[in-house]
């Protein structure tokens, strides 16, 4: 639908953008994380471009990920293969006036989860950028008000890495007179 | 004997009073608050059981209507508000969420509203149909009237070992 | 006249402020929430006041955190939906359509869906758009003080909760539409009973309409108050009525259509000057397309032996009951189907599509198994709440409330 704009990346940046692709009508450009804000800045800004709405941001925790590599074949993600990038930020943008779409997606490693913050071009990407720290604890750089969001501050750990369990739970408050049966 | 007699009663008709004119306090938070709305809404009118009234402070209200998930960030919150209601009071938990957790058993959601604070009547429902609610609501009068709601029993035990207390130090003496 | 107004109601914004007239304040810390009455959700706001002006308010959502992601991670694709009908349960059935696409759109099926499928999509979907946006300004309504229009609406959205409970089985939590279709054909004579209701329904519009367009305290508190720029509405993401009322031309039932929507005709009303009183407007503006949508749609429906109401296609729908009662495939099919779930292609996609509150997106990987690997919800509610703490700067406590009953934040999508 817009390839014109994977065209349009990969010629203008191109060794900042790793790879393009198009699975399901959607435009995911992977970007090189220290030129992320070149890029984004360029997409925003360039009148051909003009993603003027930031949509949302959110992480996939590739531990255990089974998704087709190079040759198509499925097969579960290598994070050592991949330099231990274990996840991938994605943010997705819209232009209002051309009406297309693109996603951008920035590798991470679990020991150094930071990406810089967008939050100065999308006013939008301050709660989505706050929410996916508190997930997945991807630290934004510049961001203005990085805490948590849905959970509490005593709250340790991220929920929606792969690796926490599903019902561990951190209880603020009990009843005194409960039956000691929750963990 | 005669005093006591009077006392009895006297309970009676107040608890009689009292399941008449139940003061809610509406803790809502989620789905269950759209069929707490068609509850109080022309169709099914909780008036007619004289509990129409939502007091929105706790202090005035003896009925605490959990009207949907708590969560672990929640509960401090809830916790507060049992505690600022006077007694005699009250406690439904309204649909499963507030019950048992439901279908949501993570780590952000208790399970069940009873792990905070004690509940009187729950109501099974995902939202509970409205029907559901106005008949936990004549279960509660009829507790009321009964005197088993949990405060009242509380107040009775509390009672009743302090009349042991004084009866044991009066002996001891 | 004009001193005992300020004295009265003090100084209602910033250009009044007399530096050397006023005596020396000091800020104060106000909590609000999480358990207040004008809050249609759960959530908290630290304020920080000058007098009864808002210097600053720290919006903290967080209190019906539910974990839809993380449920749905540990359920199979079809037991995802009654997570989703408790997102927004306000407007359940556009939630479940919105992930049924998502689905159908990483199986590769979505132009295989039968048309009338389609057709009951869109009916139950406007549906739902009709009692989100009854419920949001009955509710604000009420909590002007007009408790009149509150119960009228209720009734209204009594009489399309009754039709959505004989279509699915639940008054409000519906679990619907499945992939591929919807669970079951919409029972004989339904779409007349539509019809007449949605006579009613106009009635009761015309009603509302004389009681609240004009009248003087709703005007008051709504207009002018909560006032959003396009630019600053385009750069925080607003979508739906909130983001149209500012003047946007964004729906995305028109600009990037999906289901039967090119089909059908309707207009997207757009507000001026962006504050709350534009929203109603919007708001109210779009019950009546839907219910033109709708009368369009009971023209359409295709009818007939040969309509299905969900795809026929043995990866992704349930073999008919009596098959799967007498003949073994059938019952190893329907068995496969429950416990390992529909077997998705391992992939990614994102799919929108035009909630109660705005755009309302799905973004789900699939990992080749029988359950979402992620499935990541973009809410409206979410995005446009995080819009509140700009809007509220400099305005009077009590305007918190037609800001947030406009914006029409629900808890459970904004939490997720």
């Amino acid at each position: 639908m817009s390839q014109k704009v994977l065209d349009a990346l990969a010629k203008k940046f191109g060794d900042a953008v790793e790879r393009t692709e198009t699975q399901h009508g959607d435009e995911v450009a992977w970007i090189k994380r220290d030129k992320l804000v070149e890029v984004a800045t360029w997409l925003r800004n360039d009148p051909a471009m003009a993603f003027d709405q930031g949509m949302f941001v959110t992480a996939i925790d590739t531990l255990d990920l089974r998704r087709p590599d190079a040759n198509g074949a499925i097969r579960v993600v290598d994070l050592e293969a991949a330099g231990a990038t274990r996840f991938e930020v994605c943010y997705q943008l819209r232009s209002l006036r051309h009406r297309h779409r693109v996603r951008l997606k920035i590798r991470v490693t679990e020991a150094d989860p930071r990406v810089p913050s967008m939050t100065g071009l999308w006013s939008s990407f301050i709660w989505q950028e706050r929410e996916t720290f508190d997930m997945y604890g991807i630290k934004f750089d510049g961001h203005p008000d990085l805490r948590r969001i849905y959970l509490y501050e005593e709250f340790v750990g991220y929920p929606l890495r792969k690796d926490y369990p599903k019902d561990k739970r951190q209880p603020l408050v009990r009843r005194s007179d409960l039956p000691s049966s929750e963990s | 004997m005669g005093l006591e007699l009077v006392t009895t009663q006297l309970e009676k008709a107040a608890n009689w009073g009292r399941k008449f004119s139940l003061f809610s306090y509406p803790f809502v938070t989620a789905c269950c608050g759209m069929e707490f709305m068609s509850v109080a809404a022309p169709k099914y009118d909780i008036a007619r059981f004289g509990a129409e009234f939502p007091r929105f402070s706790p202090r005035q209200a003896d009925l605490l209507m959990i009207v949907g998930t708590i969560t672990e960030k929640q509960a401090p919150a809830l916790k507060r508000v049992y505690d600022q209601m006077a007694e005699p009071k009250w406690v439904i938990a309204f649909g499963v969420c507030a019950s048992t957790g439901g279908f949501y058993q993570n780590y952000h959601a208790t399970p069940g509203a009873d792990q905070i604070i004690p509940v009187d009547v729950y109501i099974p429902g995902c939202p509970p149909r409205p029907e559901q609610v106005l008949d936990a609501l004549m279960l509660l009068m009829s507790r009321v009237q009964d005197a088993r709601g949990h405060s009242q029993l509380r107040h009775k035990r509390e009672k009743l070992v302090l009349e042991q207390q004084r009866a044991a130090g009066a002996l001891e003496e | 006249m004009a001193d005992l107004k300020t004295l009265v109601l003090g100084r209602k914004d910033v250009q009044d402020m007399d530096e050397e007239q006023e005596l020396p304040s000091e800020l104060m810390t106000i909590n609000m929430g999480p358990s207040h009455p004008a809050m249609h959700g759960t959530v908290r706001i630290v304020l920080t006041v000058d007098g009864e002006r808002i210097v600053k308010g720290d919006i903290q959502p967080g209190y019906l955190h539910r974990c839809f992601e993380k449920e749905s991670e540990h359920a199979t694709y079809t037991q995802v939906f009654p997570y989703t009908d408790r997102l927004n349960y306000v407007s359940p059935m556009i939630n479940n359509v919105g992930y049924a696409m998502a689905v159908e759109k990483l199986l590769g099926i979505t132009k295989d869906i039968p048309r009338r499928a389609e057709y009951v999509r869109v009916i139950v979907s406007e549906v739902s758009r009709i009692t989100d946006h009854l419920t949001c300004v009955g509710a604000s309504a009420m909590e002007l003080g007009g408790f009149t229009p509150f119960l009228y609406f209720l009734k209204a959205r009594e009489w399309l909760y009754v039709l959505l409970e004989e279509v699915s089985g639940a008054r409000l939590t519906h679990s619907y539409v499945r992939v591929g279709g919807v669970s079951k054909d919409l029972p004989d004579g339904w779409m007349d009973k539509l019809l007449a209701r949605l006579d009613e329904i106009e009635a009761v519009m015309v009603e509302v309409e004389t009681m609240l367009n004009n009248n003087k305290i709703f005007r008051d508190r709504m207009a002018g108050v909560g006032v959003f720029s396009k630019e600053d509405a385009i750069s925080f993401g607003l979508t739906g009525p909130v983001g149209r009322a500012c003047g946007i031309d964004y729906d995305v039932r028109k600009d990037f259509p999906y289901s039967i929507y090119p089909e059908l005709e309707f207009d997207v009303p757009l507000g001026t000057t962006g504050d709350c009183y534009d929203r109603y407007l919007v708001r109210v503006e779009e019950i009546k397309q839907s219910i033109r949508i709708l009368r369009q749609c009971a023209r359409q429906l295709p009818t007939g032996p040969g309509e299905r109401h969900i795809i026929d296609d043995p990866r992704v729908a349930l073999p008919p009951k009596r098959d799967a009662y007498n003949t073994i495939e059938s019952m190893i099919r329907h068995f496969k189907h429950i416990v390992d779930g529909i077997k998705v292609p391992a992939g990614e996609a994102y799919t929108f599509v035009e909630g109660g509150n705005g755009e309302l997106g799905f973004f789900i990987v699939a990992d080749g198994t029988g359950r979402p690997f992620k499935c990541y919800v973009r809410s409206p509610s979410f995005v446009h709440l995080s819009s509140v703490e700009k809007t509220m700067h400099n305005h009077l406590i009590a305007d918190i409330v037609p800001i947030f009953g406009m914006i029409n934040m629900i808890g459970g999508e904004c939490d997720k």
